[in-house]
């Protein structure tokens, strides 16, 4: 359920498929290099993915053309078909600011607006003509982000002067406030402490109720843990997609097994 | 290879010696331009302040010194500037925005940029002939307040865009990253996050350039100010003088006491340029904590 103006019709198409997205043969260009090769699978709704591979496989690259983040890249081109809502993002008529506006993004490093606590959540509804207070919504949006109690008496104090994970964790409320569909994390912990990073993981198994969460990282343990399937890439192509749990016990693939047991990467 | 320790220890007490020569040089440097400018300072002040009182403010021009004043001058400056920001500030800050976030890598947006910066470095004395030319003859402006203020305005906004671009740039990209992810349009990210980020960094070039324009008087010649003037001007139409003007007219008579009045005049043009940078640092300095 969203609050906003919504085209309600292919929203409930789509609550009755299990994909939230679906990619087929997605090819990522930087001008003439290739950096994501004929990529194909799909994100469970209300699952956990977790996209993992060594520097510069591409995994970023992917995470970015899912919400159209990459059209802010010179040169930068998608092919392939990348399906959310019955449509294909990158078709004609598709505006790439409504397509944020439902797929929502944390970053790697937390960068939350230099405004107060309160405005760095309201202000994305806002924008978006969300009508309603924005009290009632900035208050459930740091709940579901676990940062409620720790801000509550300081809502209109600079965002700056929170820690790094308090503040990659509004920057995951600023997300939740929009009440996207899909939630895409781009090494969300990876500026973080060890204690930020559990916070976060604890949240990510909360949020999965609501949303569906693509996350990359790094950190195998991380996916390990926290993730339902597991995508692995090396050199832009797709190695191997499966429940984590196959990943990281019976890999199909021998070069799967050798990353995540931790021999190369 | 190696280095023996007593070589090593040689040659580490030599760039210690050039690290401290160095910096040396450079305060220097630093104090002579500080020293030069304090001794300017005293001797204006020694010469103009024995003639400033609430009469040199509140008269106009005249021919016997005693009777002096710089009443139309000021006000007319004051005109002059304020007309100027109002022109300068948004063509130029619209401008900036317009290169930074809009204009994209294109060949265009180069040309603009190249001609810009060649702008910047165009003598006065050229902007005050262009407005001569087009302001005062071709739109028949006349040699009003308005000719004026656009010809300073010509003059200033090179600066006013290089200082808006450098300060634009300073916004980090993740800003504006983050804005998007959100669905806001390039136009709600610029206005609500690039903009105000960038202000701080944007009102110093504007004082900076403001403070040019205020101490300007070869174009103002040429377009034809007034350099005794014993009228206010009332609207943006008017003709009028400058605080400029009026102390080099003062400065080019024989008579000993119109140079001290010229001194005079001095105080009180760098009176009014401390008053609005002390403005533009204060606004500057609100916003900035505002944004922390």
């Amino acid at each position: 359920m969203s609050q906003f103006p919504d085209p309600v019709a292919a929203q409930v198409q789509v609550m009755h498929k299990k994909s939230a997205l679906e990619l087929h043969n997605v090819s990522i260009y930087y001008t003439d290099n290739k950096a994501v090769k004929d990529v194909s699978f799909n994100i469970r709704r209300n699952k956990i993915t977790a996209i993992i591979g060594p520097s510069g496989c591409g995994k970023s690259t992917l995470l970015r053309s899912l919400n159209r983040m990459n059209d802010f890249v010179e040169g930068c081109r998608v092919e392939g078909d990348l399906i959310f809502a019955n449509e294909n993002l990158y078709g004609k008529d598709v505006d790439p600011v409504e397509v944020r506006r439902r797929i929502g993004m944390v970053f790697q490093k937390p960068n939350p607006f230099p405004k107060s606590i309160y405005n760095n959540i309201a202000w994305g509804p806002l924008i978006n003509g969300y009508k309603d207070s924005t009290d009632e919504l900035v208050e459930k949006s740091l709940k579901q982000a676990a940062l409620w109690e720790e801000v509550k008496d300081r809502l209109h104090e600079s965002a700056l002067n929170l820690s790094g994970g308090q503040q990659q964790r509004l920057c995951i409320a600023r997300a939740l406030a929009m009440e996207p569909e899909v939630l895409l994390m781009d090494e969300p912990c990876s500026a973080l402490d060890p204690i930020s990073t559990a916070h976060i993981e604890d949240l990510m198994f909360e949020l999965k109720e609501k949303y569906t969460i693509v996350i990359v990282t790094h950190n195998m343990q991380q996916a390990a843990r926290i993730s339902d399937y597991t995508a692995f890439m090396e050199m832009g192509d797709l190695i191997e997609f499966n429940v984590t749990k196959r990943i990281f016990t019976r890999p199909a693939i021998k070069r799967t097994e050798e990353y995540v047991t931790g021999r190369f990467g | 290879m190696s280095f023996s320790s007593e070589q090593e220890s040689l040659n580490l007490a030599k760039r210690h010696r050039k690290a401290k020569f160095f910096a040396m040089f450079c305060a220097a440097i630093t104090w002579s331009g500080v020293l030069l400018l304090a001794l300017l300072l005293i001797q204006v002040s020694i010469q103009g302040f024995g003639w400033l009182d609430w009469q040199f403010i509140d008269s106009f021009p005249s021919r016997f010194p005693e009777r002096a004043g710089i009443k139309s001058a000021l006000v007319g400056t004051v005109w002059l500037i304020a007309l100027v920001a109002l022109i300068s500030i948004p063509v130029g800050v619209s401008t900036a925005l317009y290169l930074e976030e809009f204009a994209g890598r294109g060949r265009i947006a180069k040309i603009i940029e190249v001609n810009i910066a060649n702008l910047a470095g165009v003598p006065s004395i050229v902007y005050g002939i262009l407005g001569l030319a087009i302001f005062v003859r071709y739109m028949a402006l006349g040699r009003s307040l308005v000719s004026g203020a656009l010809t300073m305005s010509l003059l200033i906004l090179p600066v006013i865009i290089i200082a808006s671009r450098e300060a634009i740039k300073t916004v980090p990209q993740s800003i504006r990253y983050a804005a998007y992810s959100l669905g806001a349009t390039k136009w709600q990210t610029t206005w609500a996050h690039v903009l105000p980020a960038s202000f701080p960094g944007i009102m110093t070039g504007v004082i900076l350039a403001l403070s040019r324009a205020i101490g300007e008087t070869a174009p103002l010649i040429m377009i034809g100010a007034l350099t005794f003037v014993a009228f206010l001007p009332e609207g943006p139409m008017d003709s009028f003088a400058a605080l400029p003007i009026q102390i080099y007219d003062w400065i080019s008579r024989p008579q000993e006491e119109f140079h001290e009045l010229a001194a005079a005049g001095i105080i009180i043009l760098l009176a009014v340029l401390l008053i609005m940078n002390a403005t533009a640092i204060y606004i500057r300095n609100k916003t900035e904590r505002r944004l922390k």
